[in-house]
């Protein structure tokens, strides 16, 4: 109960200091923001659009690591897991998608650009739209685990081909070069510490609904197991 | 030496959260049959589906072990045969077709002269350039006999051996039950009394015990 | 393993006389494609298109003939429930390389027919450098093939297979794709062979790591 409080509370503190810390080219007082050329006020996205592409990325680990721990030991409750952190995945995608394609309207001109990070976004997305769609056409619970635990393994195995891929085909728009230029950040530390918070905090929120989710489910299924 | 050990131990399924069936363990050896009977529905064809290694328990372990040898579960086809309602045989080939096929993938010796033997017993050596699809359902379930014995199993499995047969069917089919029993192993998936009589154990799936009789 | 792959190559002449008699994939294949082909040529019409542009249609419709046919090898021992019968004879591994064979051969045979048709009838696309072109058809062919055969032995085992195909085929499918699209880009475009070593490996290395891991999870799959 606690931990959940000081979560909601850490995270407003997040919300309220991305938002409201002002941005000057000189940072001289302790909650001043630096200024990154042709990005302004728009680098406020750092705070909460890269967190939710990191949680995305995440989520789908966690769910494919737990897909192959179904298929060694064929324990229902592993795909329990593994398919409750690719729900929270997809819902983390969408945002994810959803942030970064305003800004890149504001920043770029388009809501979409096929940039790099835009297209291995989208591909994660189609994975787990995929996933899901499987999941749905197929009876039989053991059934329906293994087979969305191998097809997540084939999907995650062909997503770095898109690392080689992609810079052959689109030249990158993404302001990773910007922000992080030749190994040295172009952050100042109150910027780093706001984001390095975000990150933790918004991992911490997805590992506290996966619990939440995880636990109802096994509670659901000991009930499926009574009613027989 | 070439004893067939054949055991179960504590096999389960349970199939979307329901279970079919639990505890089922029993040790046939040599010469021995089993009959499996219970309700529709209790599970007697996915038992030998199980057995015969199409499907995976949910818990429990099976073990073959032929002349002190342990036979891995990716090789049981190649030990044993099943006839059951589901089996179906390839619809664009015909009768002979169908069982040089099942030689060749096998890549066993069975010869010329021992499939025309097959398809002489099971009376299909008439028909046995006409397309499957053309066959009736007796002659299908025949020809799924000649099927199981291709290769000269070591254990037989028969999923409700006289569905679609006539008197004459049935007769060979207790031969070759009879048969069995002398080279190896039998198990039987049945209700049918005259059935259960060809077996020496029994196991009511409904009941759950295996039984001398 | 010569037994495996005896098995495998006796299942791959099964699924070839099967396909002789019943014709369920290549009558309606190729009718697919020739389909496809003349509703590009009525839309293309009199314009110029680039041939660049070119290289994408032609791997469209590539694509979509593909999805169209090449679950059949797993869909039809699925449904008329052969499946059965395929377990009790021959292990996994003999099964999957007997389907994948197959499906090689089917989409190989369709591609050279579709590559012809494109070549004679689109008139703007032209290929500057035919060492790049065939060997990117090649490559592409043998990477479709793998990629969309797992697929397959994943959809017959569900409801929706129809559907299903091209909505689980295409995340997988996507980096074949964009580079297949580029190294024929650059065979039209006149570039020298050893410009399109780096598309080359990139097909070379996704046809490795996909048929690796479909080797290494046929099994789950075939057995429920």
């Amino acid at each position: 109960m606690l931990l959940k409080l000081l979560l909601g509370l850490w995270l407003t503190l997040i919300i309220i200091a991305g938002f409201s810390f002002p941005i000057t080219e000189t940072p001289t007082n302790w909650y001043d923001l630096p200024f990154v050329p042709g990005l302004e006020d728009k680098a406020r996205i750092i705070f909460f659009h890269v967190p939710m592409a990191w949680v995305t990325t995440l989520a789908f680990i966690i769910s494919l690591i737990y897909g192959i721990k179904y298929l060694a030991k064929k324990e229902i409750d592993h795909d329990l897991i593994s398919s409750s952190s690719a729900g929270l995945g997809l819902m983390f995608c969408i945002l994810a998608t959803v942030t970064g394609s305003l800004w890149a309207k504001f920043t770029w001109g388009s809501f979409w650009n096929w940039d790099p990070r835009e297209t291995s976004i989208f591909v994660l997305l189609l994975i787990y739209g995929a996933y899901f769609a499987l999941r749905s056409a197929i009876e039989g619970e053991e059934k329906k685990a293994t087979l969305s635990a191998v097809y997540a393994i084939i999907a995650g195995i062909t997503v770095p081909f898109f690392i080689f891929i992609m810079p052959r085909i689109v030249e990158g728009l993404h302001p990773n070069e910007a922000i992080v230029s030749k190994g040295k950040i172009s952050m100042n530390r109150t910027m780093l510490v706001i984001f390095l918070s975000s990150l933790s905090g918004f991992t911490a929120l997805f590992f506290w609904i996966l619990n939440l989710r995880v636990r109802t489910e096994r509670l659901e299924h000991k009930q499926s197991l009574k009613g027989d | 030496m070439n004893e067939i050990i054949f055991k179960t131990e504590g096999l389960a399924k349970t199939f979307n959260r329901r279970k079919i069936f639990k505890d089922i363990s029993f040790e046939l050896k040599e010469n021995s049959s089993l009959a499996i009977t219970g309700k529709n529905g209790s599970g007697k064809s996915t038992l030998l589906k199980i057995l015969s290694g199409i499907l995976s328990p949910t818990r429990g372990s099976i073990e073959m072990n032929i002349g002190g040898k342990i036979i891995r579960h990716d090789s049981y086809f190649k030990k044993l045969g099943l006839v059951s309602p589901y089996l179906q045989l390839y619809d664009e080939f015909t009768g002979q077709e169908n069982l040089e096929l099942f030689r060749d993938i096998r890549g066993i010796e069975a010869t010329d002269n021992y499939i025309e033997d097959l398809l002489k017993l099971f009376k299909l050596w008439e028909r046995r350039d006409d397309f499957v699809r053309t066959y009736s359902s007796g002659m299908k379930q025949r020809l799924k006999y000649a099927f199981a014995l291709l290769h000269n199993p070591s254990i037989l499995l028969l999923d409700e051996p006289r569905s679609n047969l006539d008197a004459e069917g049935i007769e060979t089919v207790y031969k070759i039950m009879e048969e069995q029993k002398k080279r190896g192993i039998l198990i039987v998936a049945t209700n049918d009394s005259e059935d259960i009589e060809h077996c020496e154990q029994l196991i009511d799936l409904n009941k759950q015990e295996t039984s001398g009789k | 393993m010569r037994e495996s792959l005896a098995a495998t190559l006796t299942i791959f002449k099964k699924d070839l006389r099967s396909e002789m008699r019943t014709r369920y994939a290549l009558n309606a294949l190729l009718m697919f494609v020739i389909t496809t082909l003349s509703i590009i040529l009525f839309s293309i019409g009199n314009e110029n298109v680039s041939p660049e542009l070119l290289s994408g249609v032609l791997w469209i419709i590539i694509f979509f003939s593909t999805m169209s046919g090449l679950s059949r090898t797993f869909v039809s021992e699925e449904e008329r429930g052969t499946v059965m019968t395929l377990h009790l004879i021959a292990k996994p591994l003999s099964i999957y390389f007997g389907k994948l064979l197959f499906n090689l051969l089917l989409l190989g045979g369709l591609n050279i027919f579709t590559v012809l048709l494109y070549l004679l009838f689109v008139s703007g696309f032209t290929v500057l450098n035919y060492s790049i072109f065939v060997t990117t058809i090649i490559l592409g062919t043998l990477g479709l093939a793998s990629g969309s055969t797992i697929i397959a032995a994943i959809i017959a085992k569900a409801n929706t297979k129809g559907t299903l195909y091209p909505v689980l085929s295409f995340p997988i499918l996507l980096p074949l794709l964009l580079t297949v699209i580029n190294a024929t880009k650059l065979s039209v475009s006149g570039a020298q062979f050893s410009e399109s070593f780096g598309e080359f490996q990139i097909l070379i290395s996704y046809l490795v790591v996909l048929t690796a891991i479909s080797f290494l999870l046929f099994e789950y799959i075939w057995k429920e």
